[in-house]
């Protein structure tokens, strides 16, 4: 749907800016044009691809490192631009614009404009080495990337950071704070090499050593290894190192492909003038995607500089502003390394005078280059004493003095108090410098159950400051704590029940529980929509018919028997036994398509039809329509069993691998396990219905037999299946996996699919109990599949009687009354 | 722009499932409303500031509702979102009289 967004009913002819990117420029962008003039006559309209209102960039080192909330950062909530009366698109990307009409579009959105400037930043480059797209693979860039890298650093043991600039170093900062060890590679010889020379690269890098984090310099990263989740680094030289996630951080380029798409013209990025302007009257460039002079910066404070002096221009408060490139000096902490730099400290002439000091003991060194008696760069290092007084030579061109050594030491030094081993420490001694916070307090926290280093920081703000006593946290924690308990939550079936399954299904019976509700009100410590769920259908396998089933402690799929999609609509896919259909099922499943206008229909990587687009309202129509049997492609329960051709027709086949294809989704349709569970049945071993990575595969043998596969996968987790037994006929093949079904179905936990479940009960057990009866459970086992299977009701079936109120109805529209 | 408040009769009690959510577009302004199984009726925004889910698909988990897409979760009378950095949903009032839910909107 287009939206046109008309200036309304307005006397004075007011100008339309718009504005695409809502980063740290582009809202700087628009607060500085409402500070210049309060009464400015634009209608301010802001593109931003990220959903969210403005935050601040830099800040999300600390967010990573657990030293800031998120929240917490947030520059301008979307509340400002309300405030404000700027119009923000929030999570719209612009594609498209039209500078002869001045229109720019944005997905579904359409913005005419009389000045528009461009604020689209850069993003990280990615080298284009085999394996980025791995899973556990990362940039860090947005809040999306910081929440992505944290979630995904649970698990994780050994990351991997490439690139050891500044953002670097700054994430693997951020990665030492989630329990990983962190290797930081970088192909320079020495570590930030932007900002430091050699001898201050090594500073920097014998100081994180001692932090805990590697360093590899001279390093060239050839490839990053793993199937779909990401194993390892592979370096140049052919060397390997594990890594469970990696991050990169090789540098950033410039947004500028939509101006360059759309005739502006670019080199680097888009290219400015000292007016801001680019090659279109109209067009404005501001922050990291513009190039002003050969420079393109990569800091915020020439943003700032820059937006300023557009927004004098624009409002006409400061007609002739301009913009004559920034003079770059910076103060920064990496890792709690205090850092100063300032000019380009490798650009060095014969003729300019180098002043340096180290002091090896306390990792200090600043070096300082001279050119015709003025600073033209400088470095600094665990010491900032005399930064602010460099930086003013730097900045203002000031002479520096004869004497050189006064540069570093007009002021005179301080001295510090000498260092204690951690055992022998005093508790009133200082860990965290930067929040006051003495050993004793931790030590308080640590014995009062906070044992993670995050947690101490929550309950003492110790390591929330610079964040470089966190190590010493770690230590205590470890040394207070010995070594860390493992986790009972681990055996529960699901977070709100404290229950190990056994346990739970044993309460569930003997209590006679039989809905959801009953079953958190009596056992549950919590509420959670995966809880619920889980429950829902470990209670509907316990109890067959009799299950009381509330439909709110399902997710939406399973309470409409479809799949949502991104836009709100849904997906049909109709069983289709075995991957069989007919000619006349066909025409059904293309006349439905047409009929409801159906977006797309295709052929699904189960051997069966997908109809996509379909609205709420018409799920009902469509199933009946069909006439055929839901395929269960939402609920955890059974998928598809893919088959071959078999003996009827191809000429290597052994068995009829379709016939019991059929068969077996025949009588395990709508059986709902603790995960999705897809089957395969293939005719002889080519074994081209790749049963050995389906949760339940059956391969036909040279001499006629079968032989039942489980415990496989190919999707996120690729796992080869373990052979269970090998059986004569199609009727031993159906009950045994009928056995496995239900072992599995009942001692799973909720979410494990058999790739997890069969290696944690071990192939050679699970034969014992399912193949050789080792526990007697056979009988119990068939009866479980028999009534599973009498319990099974088609839930298209619900089209004619909707389960609740509302269930198959989108949005009730309901005018407003009229004034 | 002055906000001008409207309050209005919106379903029936029964129109809203237990412990579920639905729907409605009232005048411009797209809303989800919930009936808790503990009988506690409110709306919120229909869809969510992260990638725009339908709330009204979503579930409810004590005190939050859950976006069915991404799994967000939103205080019921706050709003608030247990993301870090996603604004908060606006909710609406509401009340039961009778059996008639009304809700106000501006
Ligand atoms: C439609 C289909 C893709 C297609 O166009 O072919 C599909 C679509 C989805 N798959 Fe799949 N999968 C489809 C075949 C597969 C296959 C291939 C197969 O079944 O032979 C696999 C790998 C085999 C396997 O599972 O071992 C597969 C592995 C996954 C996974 C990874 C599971 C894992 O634990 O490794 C997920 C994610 C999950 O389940 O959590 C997933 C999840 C999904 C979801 C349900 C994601 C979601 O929650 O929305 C997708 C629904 C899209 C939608 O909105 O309709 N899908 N998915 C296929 C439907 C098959 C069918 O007829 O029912
Ligand atoms: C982790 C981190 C730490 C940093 N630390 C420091 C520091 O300590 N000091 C310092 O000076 N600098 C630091 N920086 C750099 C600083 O953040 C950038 O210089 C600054 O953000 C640049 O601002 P910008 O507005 O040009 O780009 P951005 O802030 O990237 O904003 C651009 C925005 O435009 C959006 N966008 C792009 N294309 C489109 C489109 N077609 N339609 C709609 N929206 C679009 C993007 O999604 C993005 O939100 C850091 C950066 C990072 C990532
Ligand atoms: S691979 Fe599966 S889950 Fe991923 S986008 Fe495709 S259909 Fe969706
Ligand atoms: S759209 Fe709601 S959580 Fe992503």
């Amino acid at each position: 749907m287009i939206q046109l967004n008309t200036i309304a009913d307005s006397p004075v002819t007011r100008r339309k800016l718009v504005i695409i990117g809502n980063g740290m420029a582009g809202a700087r962008m628009a607060e500085d044009i409402i500070a210049a003039d309060p009464n400015h006559d634009f209608d301010i309209v802001m593109f931003g691809d990220e959903p969210y209102g403005n935050y601040n960039r830099i800040l999300l080192s600390n967010v990573l490192n657990g030293s800031q909330d998120a929240q917490e950062i947030f520059l301008n909530p979307l509340a400002w631009y309300d405030d404000n009366h700027v119009t923000l698109h929030a999570g719209k990307r612009v594609t498209k614009i039209d500078r002869e009409q001045q229109v720019v579009y944005a997905e579904g959105i359409e913005e005419s404009y009389d000045i528009l400037i461009f604020a689209t930043g850069s993003r990280p480059f990615v080298p284009p080495i085999p394996g980025t797209t791995l899973h556990g693979v990362f940039v860090f860039r947005t809040i999306d990337d910081c929440r992505n890298i944290a979630e995904y650093a649970k698990g994780c043991k050994n990351a991997v950071v490439i690139g050891g600039g500044l953002l670097g170093l700054e994430a693997a900062k951020g990665l030492m704070t989630h329990n990983v060890s962190v290797t930081v590679v970088e192909m320079a010889p020495w570590l930030m090499s932007v900002q430091l020379d050699e001898a201050g690269g090594k500073v920097l890098q014998q100081t994180i050593e001692t932090m805990g984090i590697k360093p590899l310099v001279s390093t060239s990263t050839k490839e990053l290894l793993g199937h779909t989740r990401v194993t390892g680094v592979k370096f140049g030289d052919g060397t390997e190192i594990p890594a469970d996630m990696v991050v990169i951080s090789a540098g950033i380029r410039p947004n500028k492909e939509l101006a360059q798409e759309f005739g502006l013209a670019c080199d680097r990025a888009i290219l400015v003038d000292d007016t801001l302007q680019t090659s279109d009257p109209s067009i404005f460039g501001v922050g990291e995607c513009v190039q002003h002079r050969g420079m393109v910066y990569g800091l915020v404070a020439p943003l700032w500089e820059q937006t300023k002096a557009l927004a004098g221009r624009l409002t006409g408060t400061n007609p002739d502003a301009r913009y004559l490139g920034s003079k770059l000096a910076t103060k920064l902490k990496v890792m709690g390394v205090e850092l100063a730099s300032m000019g380009r400290i490798a650009d060095l002439k014969p003729t300019d005078e180098v002043v340096t000091f180290a002091e090896p003991g306390r990792q200090v060194y600043w070096k300082a280059i001279l050119r015709d008696g003025k600073l033209s760069a400088a470095c600094m290092l665990g010491d900032l004493e005399p930064a602010d007084q460099l930086v003013e030579y730097f900045m203002q061109d000031k002479p520096v003095p004869t004497r050189r050594l006064e540069l570093f030491f007009g002021t005179g030094t301080k001295t510090q108090g000498s260092e204690f081993s951690l055992a022998d420490m005093p508790d009133s001694k200082q860990i965290c410098d930067c929040n006051g916070v003495c050993k004793g307090t931790i030590v308080q926290a640590i014995k009062a159950g906070k044992t993670t280093v995050q947690a101490v920081g929550k309950a003492t703000r110790a390591g929330t400051g610079c964040g470089s006593c966190k190590k010493m946290v770690k230590s205590l924690i470890e040394a207070v704590n010995g070594e860390v308990k493992a986790d009972p939550s681990e055996s529960w079936y699901v977070a709100a029940v404290p229950l190990d399954k056994p346990t739970l299904v044993s309460e569930v019976k003997t209590r006679g529980l039989k809905s959801v509700s009953a079953v958190l009100r009596e056992l549950g410590t919590g509420e959670d929509e995966r809880s619920k769920n889980g429950l829902a259908s470990m209670l509907k396998s316990i109890w067959g018919t009799e299950y009381v089933d509330e439909r709110d402690a399902r997710y939406i799929n399973d309470r409409v028997h479809a799949n949502i999609q991104n836009d709100g609509t849904f997906s049909v896919i109709p069983r289709m036994y075995g991957g069989v259909t007919s000619a006349d099922d066909l025409i059904k499943i293309g006349e439905v398509a047409k009929k409801y206008n159906v977006r797309m229909v295709k052929v699904t990587g189960g051997q069966r039809i997908d109809l996509l687009g379909i609205k709420k309202d018409d799920l009902p129509k469509v199933w009946a329509d069909l006439g055929m049997p839901s395929g269960y492609a939402y609920t955890k329960a059974l998928r598809t069993v893919k088959t071959c051709v078999g003996t009827d027709f191809c000429r290597y086949g052994t068995n009829d691998s379709t016939a019991l294809g059929i068969a077996l989704e025949k009588k395990y349709q709508g059986f709902e396990f603790p995960a999705k569970v897809k089957l395969g049945v293939s005719g002889c071993p080519r074994n081209c219905a790749e049963s050995t990575v389906k949760d339940v595969g059956v391969v036909a043998t040279e001499g006629g037999e079968w032989e039942v596969l489980v415990g496989g996968a190919a999707g996120a987790h690729v796992r080869r299946t373990d052979v269970l037994c090998r059986v004569k006929t199609r009727d031993e093949a159906i009950r045994v996996i009928g056995r496995f079904l239900i072992y599995y179905r009942d001692n799973a936990k909720w979410i494990e699919r058999t790739y997890d479940f069969v290696p944690r009960i071990g192939i050679e057990k699970l034969r014992d109990i399912i193949v050789n009866d080792s526990l007697g459970l056979g009988d119990s086992l068939d009866a479980e599949v028999e009534k599973t299977a009498a319990a099974y009701v088609d839930p298209w079936l619900e089209r004619d009687k909707p389960a609740f109120a509302g269930q198959f109805e989108d949005v009730k529209t309901v005018p407003l009354p009229m004034v | 722009m002055p906000a001008t408040l409207t309050r209005i009769p919106l379903c029936t009690l029964d129109d809203l499932p237990l412990g579920l959510g639905r729907a409605f577009k009232v005048g411009d302004t797209p809303i989800a409303v919930f009936q808790s199984r503990g009988g506690k009726v409110f709306a919120v925004d229909g869809f969510c500031p992260h990638k725009g889910g339908p709330l009204a698909d979503g579930m409810i988990a004590g005190d939050q509702v859950v976006c069915p897409y991404h799994a967000f979760r939103f205080h019921s009378d706050t709003g608030a979102c247990d993301q870090p950095g996603v604004c908060a949903l606006t909710t609406y009032p509401v009340e039961v009289v009778g059996g008639q839910v009304y809700v106000t909107v501006s």
